[in-house]
């Protein structure tokens, strides 16, 4: 019995240091993401750039997730900026607890096709515009603009997803090829 | 009832439909955003690479003065020969008085062939000379060398009158167009006179400086802004740049370009446009309240001084101060070889013994520029104690040299400087930054002028009773960029400077309310045809090969650094430790971890094989094999820096230089950088590159030869 218990205190010793390489880490790697908003050099970003940050951290939340994560971040009175200080630990949390996790391929998928209504592989451009512009949380008109011209094939005026989906899982996964 | 609850069931089928198409809607958003916000996060990371790559290459230029430090402490030239060499890194090139200058740029015994069907010129230039060459330029037609050269000389005589400070006034045209750095892209220009107008009696512009380097048709931007300049002198303004400078000219492409366009007269057009350089005006003043500079101000700039200063004395701010005749001959006596000889106390004449150079200590990250710039300033402090002994300098004057001026050493047969304030008056203006701290501290990443705060700013703004600043030097994403509370503008005109898609380029709009209107523009119909996605990956890719370059040319320190944290030789490494070595090598402060999967594979337990990944990086080499690794690494280190000495050695721009000179100057970098390399050596090294003729070297191909190659899609 005592034996067990040394052995499990030892083992959880083990865990925590563990623990605490993967936390180090990952304040690593969120402290470098951030910095690369950092303009001034002086350990804060523009309040705008964090829904960047927090996305190229890997994770996928919604416009209003975005908002309750930032309200935990936000200085009491909003001077538009945040500080590391403040988001390190929140974001430590999102990333060990695995928030926002992203959307698999085949659930985008499956996402496109329910818009499609006639089932023909194809949206077109009106409908798009209409869905994304009108429902959801709308895009801009700039987001919109920008999504058409990668999206849309010019010849049939219409986007034909699952070949968009395949093109931008591409480019994704910006690993090298193994 | 049948049809009511089938009523029911379409409607609550059609709720659900909407509900589904709510759902994806948002998932889609959702996704999408992530996208975008990745593409972001690439875009940034690129311009920092690029960023810290520009920066980290102008420090190459103090490690060009230790090097030219290093050859007057340890050299002792064996030959008169070599000491012929040695001398002429260190003495420029004959300076002209007046006279001389217009009988050695003579252009009215020039010819002009009847075959040459390009544009010709008269003096006074008309306004349909000037579309003429805008014509011309465009089918890619070259300006006869005797129009440069008249050109040139006109433009020289009207400068002349000009006072340091030009004088503009909206009420007299009502609006002035500002554009900042074009940098050779000939395209921009064409741009910006296509959206805005060309100059006339009711259109202004102040160009403010760096209209020549690193872009491919520098030539053709001069002789288009001096042409406008001639035809309308009360509406165009032109401002001196950092890079209207000859010795900074030989660095960045425009001496290259000018001896590859004009072969025969080349040397005369670029001894002409040193001439005029000197004499651009330094600043313009709009309505009195708005200051347009090059670079930016420091806390000693004084307009007083600097209407009153005799610009043209400047030829190049790269020089130091020609010292006193005394310490004059002192220098040619160490250059030639003779020592210093000393009595000592028995009567007995012994040898001086020089004060050995000090070695620079290990430089701190770049990621902290503070620490950074106290580093190089206590460096380059102790470099310049050292050579004060060298040449005993006793002064009663105060001389401060700094890292700029001793870059290029002494002139010795040049001009006469004026005094040592006047000389750091120009610099400031021509080189100085922006920083977002308040205080004013020595921009030694550029090896010249200031970086300058807000409180700087704002002091300036109150002596002289001005609303803002305009200046350029700096690349800005969006062609523009306010800073130090809307106190500052940066305005930089040359778009896609990196790469294709890298910046736009922009133009500012002063009316009599001089508040700014700007107008940006992307030169390149490519640019525009892209998407986003493709605009950012290629801007990437361009700057991931200049950093797979960089990491190559360090590769033996990575191996040291790598094996720190791999004692049992695995050649792995974890993601952290990797990312460590790599920065404590390179110290370029870049989000290592973000780059990672764009540099090198992880493998499936997330470890990092480093040693096939910098043997990948070595393979993308042209094949040069034969070639020693360790010298291959300090060539790609070194390149701009060897470029720039053998620049200075081919004294007649041609390109060329000698078998002998090329292996004087690689015995001299070799046994500064520490490289045992013998004679056989070099010898191999220049049979294997396969580029002698005729006993000649052609410099240019010897280091194009020593790029990466393009990785194939």
């Amino acid at each position: 019995r005592q034996a067990c218990s040394a052995s499990g205190s030892a083992a959880r010793k083990c865990d925590l240091k563990a623990k605490d390489g993967v936390v180090a880490e990952i304040e690593k790697k969120i402290t470098e993401a951030f910095k690369v908003f950092d303009h001034e050099g002086n350990e804060t970003v523009d309040v705008r750039e964090i829904g960047s940050i927090v996305r190229s951290l890997g994770c996928f939340p919604t416009e209003a997730e975005l908002h309750e994560l930032l309200a935990k971040v936000e200085e009491e009175e909003p001077t538009g900026y945040v500080h590391l200080e403040k988001f390190l630990p929140v974001m430590t949390k999102v990333l060990l607890d695995r928030s926002y996790r992203p959307i698999p391929e085949d659930v985008l998928l499956h996402a496109f096709e329910a818009l499609d209504e006639n089932k023909s592989g194809y949206i077109t451009k009106e409908e798009l515009v209409k869905h994304m512009t009108e429902e959801g949380e709308p895009f801009t008109e700039e987001e919109m603009e920008e999504m058409l011209s990668s999206a849309l094939d010019p010849e049939t005026n219409a986007v034909h997803y699952r070949n968009y989906i395949s093109l931008m899982v591409v480019d994704e996964t910006d690993d090298l090829p193994q | 009832m049948g049809s009511g609850s089938s009523v029911n069931v379409n409607y609550k089928y059609s709720l659900q439909k909407s509900e589904n198409a709510f759902k994806a809607a948002v998932l889609i958003q959702r996704w999408y955003r992530r996208y975008v916000a990745r593409l972001e996060m690439r875009r940034r990371c690129t311009w920092r690479i690029f960023q810290s790559i520009e920066y980290a290459c102008e420090q190459d230029q103090i490690k060009l003065h230790n090097f030219f430090s290093y050859l007057m402490d340890n050299f002792t030239p064996s030959s008169s020969k070599e000491r012929d060499f040695i001398s002429r890194m260190f003495i420029s090139g004959e300076s002209f008085k007046e006279a001389e200058l217009e009988k050695y740029c003579d252009y009215e015994s020039l010819e002009v062939p009847d075959s040459y069907t390009g544009p010709h010129l008269s003096f006074p230039l008309l306004p349909d000379h000037a579309t003429a060459l805008l014509e011309a330029f465009k089918q890619k037609q070259q300006l006869h060398a005797r129009y440069v050269l008249n050109l040139l000389h006109e433009t020289r005589k009207h400068l002349k009158q000009l006072p340091n400070i030009s004088h503009v006034s909206t009420c007299y045209s009502e609006e002035v167009t500002v554009c900042g750095d074009l940098h050779g892209q000939l395209d921009d220009l064409f741009l910006i006179f296509y959206k805005n107008g060309l100059p006339s009696p009711s259109k202004s512009y102040v160009f403010n400086g760096d209209f020549v380097d690193r872009g491919k048709q520098s030539l053709e931007i001069l002789i288009i802004l001096f042409t406008f300049l001639l035809i309308y002198p009360k509406e165009v303004h032109l401002n001196r740049g950092n890079h209207e400078d000859h010795m900074v000219n030989l660095r960045y492409g425009f001496t290259k370009e000018v001896m590859q366009k004009y072969k025969l007269h080349g040397k005369k057009i670029l001894k002409m446009i040193q001439n005029v350089f000197c004499w651009l005006p330094l600043a313009t003043l709009i309505d009195q309240k708005v200051l347009v500079i090059h670079g930016g101000v420091s806390n000693t700039t004084d307009l007083d001084m600097l209407e009153k200063i005799q610009r043209n004395k400047f030829i190049s701010v790269l020089r130091a101060k020609k010292r006193k005749e005394l310490n004059r001959n002192v220098e040619i006596k160490e250059i030639n070889g003779e020592s210093q000889a000393e009595p000592d106390s028995a009567g007995n004449e012994t040898m001086s013994s020089l004060p050995s150079q000090p070695r620079p200590a290990q430089a701190p990250s770049m990621a902290n520029r503070v620490e950074f710039s106290r580093w190089v300033r206590q460096t380059v402090q102790e470099q310049i104690e050292w050579c004060r002994k060298l040449v005993d300098i006793s002064d009663s004057e105060e001389e401060e040299l700094t890292c700029s001026s001793l870059v290029s050493l002494t002139d010795l047969d040049g001009p006469c400087w004026t005094r040592q304030e006047e000389w750091k008056q120009i610099l400031d203006i021509l080189w100085s930054d922006p920083m977002p701290q308040e205080g004013c501290r020595e921009n030694t990443v550029r090896g010249g002028g200031c970086y300058f705060g807000p409180d700087v700013t704002g002091k300036i703004l109150e002596k002289y009773n001005l609303q803002f600043l305009i200046r350029s030097h700096e690349c800005k994403q969006d062609g523009y960029e306010f800073c130090h509370n809307r106190k500052v503008l940066t305005i930089f005109s040359a778009s896609n400077y990196y790469e294709i898609g890298s910046n736009r380029g922009a133009y500012v709009k002063l009316g009599p309310d001089l508040v700014p209107h700007f107008v940006q523009y992307q030169a390149n119909k490519t640019a525009h045809t892209l998407t986003m996605t493709q605009r950012i990956s290629r801007v990437e890719e361009s700057a991931f090969r200049a950093l797979r370059e960089k990491l190559f040319a360090h590769t033996s320190a990575l191996i040291s650094a790598f094996k720190v944290y791999d004692k049992d030789n695995t050649g792995r490494i974890t993601l952290s430790n990797w990312a460590t070595a790599v920065e404590s090598v390179l110290r370029l402060g870049l989000p290592w971890r973000m780059l990672r999967p764009q540099l090198v594979r992880s493998t499936a337990d997330g470890m990092l094989e480093y040693k096939s990944w910098l043997d990948d990086l070595a393979m993308e080499q042209r094949s040069q094999e034969h070639i020693q690794s360790s010298l291959l690494e300090v060539i790609y280190r070194n390149r701009s820096n060897l470029e720039t000495i053998f620049r200075i050695i081919d004294r007649d721009h041609s390109g060329l230089i000698s078998f002998e000179e090329f292996h004087q100057t690689w015995k001299l970098f070799s046994s500064h950088m520490n490289i045992e390399l013998t004679d056989d050596g070099i010898n191999d090294l220049v049979r294997s590159i396969d580029f002698n003729k005729d006993g000649n070297i052609d410099f240019n191909e010897f280091l194009e030869a020593f790029r990466l190659v393009k990785q194939s899609q």
